[in-house]
This record gives C-alpha cells, sequence and structure tokens, in this order.
C-alpha cells in the first residue's frame, strides 16, 4: 500500500436547490484516498453519500471545497476538462450497472476503453482479459439481458477496471444483489484495490460489505462522523469469485 | 465502437427505425421526382437549341422562347447579317404554334419547327423510322413516337393537316418531347412558310454561325448595330431565356422546386423527431457515457453515425424506387430525367437533412447531468 494520496477532498460544501428549498447536502467533507485500498463510504438514506461521490468523482462540482485529482486541482476546470479527469484517472460501478443493453459484455467493456481512443485488437484482448480477471470469460458475447444482476454487475467492474484507472468508484454496488453476488462483487473489488494497487471506494449501506474493507468512512447530515481502519494483520474475507463459490455449495 | 453503438441504437427500435426509413426514404422520392422533372423539363425546353449547330440567335426584338419567337424576320436581317465580318452562315428556321387537325375530327396545337437540314442548322434528330430524304418528299413530316396518340395518327404514312396543308408521317424520332405537350412538327423550311401562310423569306431566327478564329463578342456588337429591331444572342442567353420563360414565369420550375423544397423539409422534420426520440430514449446510456469520461464530441458522433446510417439506408431504399419512378416515366410525355449528378446531389442532400435533424438530438444530448447515473 502506499501513501500517495490519489484523491484529496478538503471542506467540500455542497448546497442543492435555490432559495427556500435549498438543502446543504455537504456541509464540509475532508476526506482523501490512497491506492491499494477499499474504503467503504457507510450512512443512512441523505445523508449525503451520493452526492459526496459525484463530488469525488468529478460528475458534480461542490459549492465550494478543494478537490485535487491524481495532482489536479479540479476548481477552474469546465465540464470537458472534468470529463477528461475521469477519462484518465477514474472507473465507475453503478448500483443499476449501467450496461449498454444494445451491446454485449465484450462491447459494453470495450466502448469503455474506445471513450479513452483505445481501439483495435489491443482494446479488444483488454476487454476479454478483464472479463476473465472477473470470472465471465464464458460470457462474452451475452447481452446485459441474458446475464443475472451478479454477471451484470462482474461486467460493470470489469469496464470500470478496464483501463486500469488510479481509482474506482462504486455506488451502492451490491445493493441490487443477492448474498452471494453481493460478497462475490465486494470480494473483486477488495482484490482490485490490494492486487491491482487501486483506491476503491464504494458508497454503501449494506453492512455485509464491511468484512471487505480497509477503511470505513461514516458520513451523517452531510459530514463525516467517523472513520475506522482494519487493524494492521487482519485479513479480508478469502477472495474468491463465484464460480468457486458455487463448486464448494455443490 | 462509435458505429457499433449507432447501429445497435438504430437497429433496437425497428418500428422507429422504419418510420426514420420511411421518412427519408419519402423525402427522396419527392426531391428526386420533382428535381427530375425538373431536368427533363429543361432538357425539353431547350433540346432544339442546343441541338442547332449555332453560335448566335437572331431573333425578333422580345422573342420568349423557342416555341415563342414573336414577330417574324425578313431576308433583310438575313442579308444584313451575312455582310457582317466574321458570318460564315446565317440559316433561317421558323417555328410557329398551329393547329393540327386529327384525321377522325377535332385539332390539337403542335409547334411546327421548319428548318433545312442541309443547312446544318437544325434536322430532327433521334430518328427512328424514316429520314431527312423521305422528309423532304411531299407533304412530309417528322414527329415523335410519343404524340401518335395525341396527334390520332397510327405512325408512319399517316396523315393530317396543318393550317392550310395536307401532312404525311414519313419519318419518327424517339425522345422528343415538348415542355407545352404541343408536339413538334418537323419539316423542311419553304413547307412550313407555306402551310403556316408565310412568306417565301419569312423566319423566326436566324442561326448564326461564325468563321473560326471570329470574336464572338465582336461579332455580336457588329450585328447588334447593323439588326435595329432584332436581338442578338448567344446560343447560351437564348438557352436561360427560354427556361426562364417556361419554368418560371409560367411558375412550373417554381412549382417543382417548392416540391422538392418541401420533400426536404418533411424529411428533416420525420428524421429529427425519430431521431430526438431515440436519443432520448438512450439519454441514460449517454449519460453514463459521459460519466465514464467521453468528451462531448464522442456522444455526438455517436448521433451523427445515427443519422448518416438512416441516410444511407434511406436513400439507398429511396433512389430504388425513384429509379422505378425514372424508369416507369421514359415513355410518358413528361419524363423524369436522373443524372449522376442528380443522384451524387440528392445523397449530399440526404446527409445533409440527416445531419440538421441531428441538432435536436445534439441539443438534448448536451444537457445532460452525468449525475444523472447515480439516481437511476
Amino acid at each position: 500500500m502506499s501513501n500517495d494520496k490519489v484523491l484529496v477532498a478538503s471542506n467540500i460544501v455542497k448546497e442543492l436547490g435555490r432559495g427556500a428549498g435549498m438543502v446543504r447536502a455537504l456541509k464540509g467533507v475532508d476526506l482523501d484516498l490512497v491506492p491499494g485500498e477499499l474504503t467503504l463510504l457507510m450512512g443512512p438514506s441523505g445523508s449525503g453519500k451520493t452526492t459526496l461521490l459525484s463530488i469525488l468523482g468529478c460528475i458534480m462540482t461542490p459549492t465550494s471545497g478543494m478537490l485535487s485529482v491524481a495532482g489536479t486541482p479540479t476548481a477552474d476546470l469546465g465540464p470537458e476538462e472534468l470529463a477528461h479527469l475521469r477519462r484518465d484517472h477514474m472507473g465507475f460501478i453503478f448500483q443499476s450497472y449501467n450496461l449498454f443493453p444494445t451491446l454485449t459484455a465484450l462491447e459494453n467493456v470495450r466502448i469503455a476503453l474506445d471513450v479513452r481512443g483505445a481501439t483495435g485488437f489491443k482494446a479488444a484482448s483488454r476487454s476479454e482479459e478483464v472479463l476473465r480477471q472477473v470470472g465471465l470469460g464464458h460470457r462474452l458475447m451475452n447481452y446485459p439481458s441474458n446475464l443475472s444482476g451478479g454477471e451484470q454487475q462482474r461486467v460493470a467492474v470489469a469496464r470500470a477496471i478496464a483501463s486500469s484507472p488510479a481509482i474506482v468508484l462504486a455506488d451502492e454496488p451490491t445493493a441490487a444483489l443477492d448474498s452471494e453476488n453481493g460478497h462475490a462483487v465486494m470480494a473483486l473489488l477488495a482484490k482490485i484495490a490490494h492486487e491491482q494497487n487501486r483506491s476503491v471506494l464504494a458508497v454503501t449501506h449494506d453492512p455485509r460489505t464491511l468484512a471487505y474493507a480497509d477503511r470505513v468512512i461514516r458520513i451523517e447530515d452531510g459530514l463525516i462522523v467517523g472513520e475506522d481502519r482494519r487493524p494492521e494483520g487482519l485479513d479480508a474475507p478469502e477472495v474468491t469469485d463465484l464460480t468457486k463459490r458455487r463448486k464448494a455449495h455443490a | 465502437m462509435i458505429l457499433t453503438l449507432a447501429f445497435r441504437n438504430l437497429f433496437h427500435d425497428r418500428v422507429r427505425l422504419a418510420v426514420t426509413l420511411i421518412g427519408i426514404l419519402f423525402s427522396i422520392v419527392l426531391v428526386a421526382v420533382q428535381l427530375g422533372l425538373y431536368l427533363g423539363a429543361s432538357r425539353m425546353i431547350t433540346a432544339n437549341i442546343d441541338e442547332t449547330r449555332s453560335d448566335l440567335w437572331i431573333t425578333a426584338f422580345g422573342a420568349k422562347s423557342f416555341e415563342d419567337g414573336g414577330v417574324l424576320l425578313s431576308s433583310r436581317e438575313r442579308h444584313q447579317a451575312l455582310s457582317t465580318p466574321g458570318v460564315e452562315s446565317v440559316t433561317p428556321i421558323l417555328v410557329s404554334f398551329s393547329e393540327w387537325r386529327k384525321p377522325s375530327g377535332g385539332s390539337t396545337r403542335v409547334v411546327v419547327v421548319g428548318a433545312d437540314a442541309e443547312d446544318g442548322a437544325l434536322a430532327p434528330w433521334g430518328l427512328v423510322a424514316g429520314d431527312w430524304e423521305a422528309i423532304k418528299a411531299p407533304n412530309g413530316i417528322a414527329v415523335d413516337e410519343t404524340y401518335l396518340g395525341d396527334l390520332d395518327v397510327s405512325g408512319m404514312g399517316s396523315t393530317a393537316q396543318i393550317g392550310q396543308g395536307r401532312v404525311k408521317i414519313s419519318a419518327l424520332t424517339k425522345g422528343i418531347r415538348s415542355f407545352t405537350q404541343s408536339p413538334y412538327v418537323f419539316m423542311p423550311l419553304s413547307r412550313a412558310r407555306q402551310i403556316l401562310g408565310y412568306g417565301s423569306d419569312a423566319a423566326t431566327f436566324h442561326l448564326v454561325k461564325l468563321r473560326e478564329g471570329a470574336d464572338p463578342a465582336m461579332v455580336r456588337q457588329a450585328l447588334l448595330s447593323r439588326l435595329e429591331s432584332a436581338e442578338v444572342l448567344t446560343k447560351k442567353e437564348f438557352r436561360d431565356r427560354s427556361l426562364t420563360q417556361w419554368l418560371f414565369r409560367t411558375g412550373a420550375g417554381v412549382a417543382l422546386i417548392g416540391g422538392a423544397l418541401l420533400g426536404i423539409l418533411v424529411g428533416t422534420v420525420i428524421v429529427a423527431q425519430t431521431l430526438y426520440s431515440s436519443t432520448k430514449d438512450h439519454l441514460n446510456e449517454f449519460a453514463t457515457l459521459r460519466a465514464l469520461g467521453s468528451s462531448s464530441s464522442y456522444i455526438h458522433k455517436v448521433i451523427l453515425a445515427q443519422a448518416g446510417l438512416s441516410a444511407i439506408i434511406g436513400y439507398g431504399l429511396g433512389m430504388t424506387i425513384a429509379l422505378l419512378v425514372v424508369l416507369a416515366s421514359r415513355s410518358t410525355p413528361l419524363p423524369i430525367i436522373m443524372t449522376p449528378t442528380l443522384a451524387a446531389g440528392l445523397f449530399s442532400v440526404t446527409l445533409f437533412m440527416c445531419a440538421i435533424s441531428a441538432i435536436s438530438a445534439i441539443v438534448k444530448v448536451t444537457k445532460i447531468d452525468p449525475a444523472t447515473v447515480f439516481s437511476r
């Protein structure tokens, strides 16, 4: 694990709406991410988790505060420059997978490389490689409608890591999954953080995910109210995948 | 991947695709027919002028078109022209509307073209039966086979009456159509003068052929200074004047061009509507792309590729139908013309139409907030 911060947020404030209907979703959040860690951002509904994730992902801009991604301050960047920053340094995993229904699993991963300018055979073989990494080597040509929820989320994970981003941001990655698939996806995210030295931040309120975290940040009412770290020497649950689990059940 | 995504988005909803393609197809066929008719009409209007071997046309002042030459010229103008330096030959032709009396009764209007082929000025072309010698025979004339029914005759050897004289069809042409729908009747100049009751030196136009090396502008100026009551026009000027007369003064050309513009407008609206609704349906995917870090231009390219694919498929289908219509119109009095230039122009129009149609979809997608990916 390296201590070089890939993302630094300080005193982030976000106000949503205007006038009498204005809500202060974030009230001065400080947070940083380092490589090789799976960080969980936990909190009740309406606590500001997703808003914070959107800001950390350069998708939303803060009302005030400072955000720096890979050493680049984002304050003066326009939408295209922020998109460029996302392209270069971030991968996203969404609660509803957000896969393209008209593209196969392989193409869903390839398009994430395509937007980064990677095309041709290299992009195709890289897409296949990451899909094999997440245990979907046998589902390359399947459309999302022919994949289970767990498989779709693993395609989304493959898409997020295909370009080897320094930061992977996940929004409720297990919310739409059953227990077995939820564990498999969390194990995968932990593996990505530890073995590929990425910084993974997952927003969740799923207690099943706690066992995989290196660090847990708790947020309430737009403020970070606590942070826990896994004690040194205590390993995360064994990294496994769904195929192995199913074999074990059989 | 841009093309793949565009193709899949397009074919994802087959009904919408069908509506888009029908819109483009309708537009292409309408524009092709209207512009093809315009081209066909233009060719009909200028065919006789184009067929002449002349450098300058001497016409009565204010002559409107080939068919409507106005006041007759005489041998005086011809001789004045012949004595002008740089002039090699001056050939008179007589063109006039007249009544064709049908063998079974009734009459129809025709355009009598009196010219002597030997002079090299104008002779009926596209002969499919008979020849100039047969036309020169007593009462001989040439008409186009398209108009046999209108003239109430069966073909070669049929007789009828024009003005004061009896005529016999001794030659048939193919493809000499008349924009005015009054068939051209070709005959020697002297017979035309006789049948129409004009003097032995009457002419509607004098076709001037210049000597080799003569400067057309200088000869024209010299002719103008000698011919006080006549106009001297270049071949191109007379073509343009005839086109203006029939296509624009009558409003026919405006109607045809208006129809073509309407086709483009209808096509644009239909394609814009379907492309917009397709984009709206795929908005979440575009938002995901944006969240993944794609540039705006990447998304715009996807939409433009959708528009381009629609254009190519729609053009292919539309042109197939348009060509069938063109084929079907070949033997009608008003044939539709399709040229490689028009086909290429139509393709450009289709691409332009689809690109314009994509604007509303692009505007919609530009307003995407990528943050919506977290609220699904």
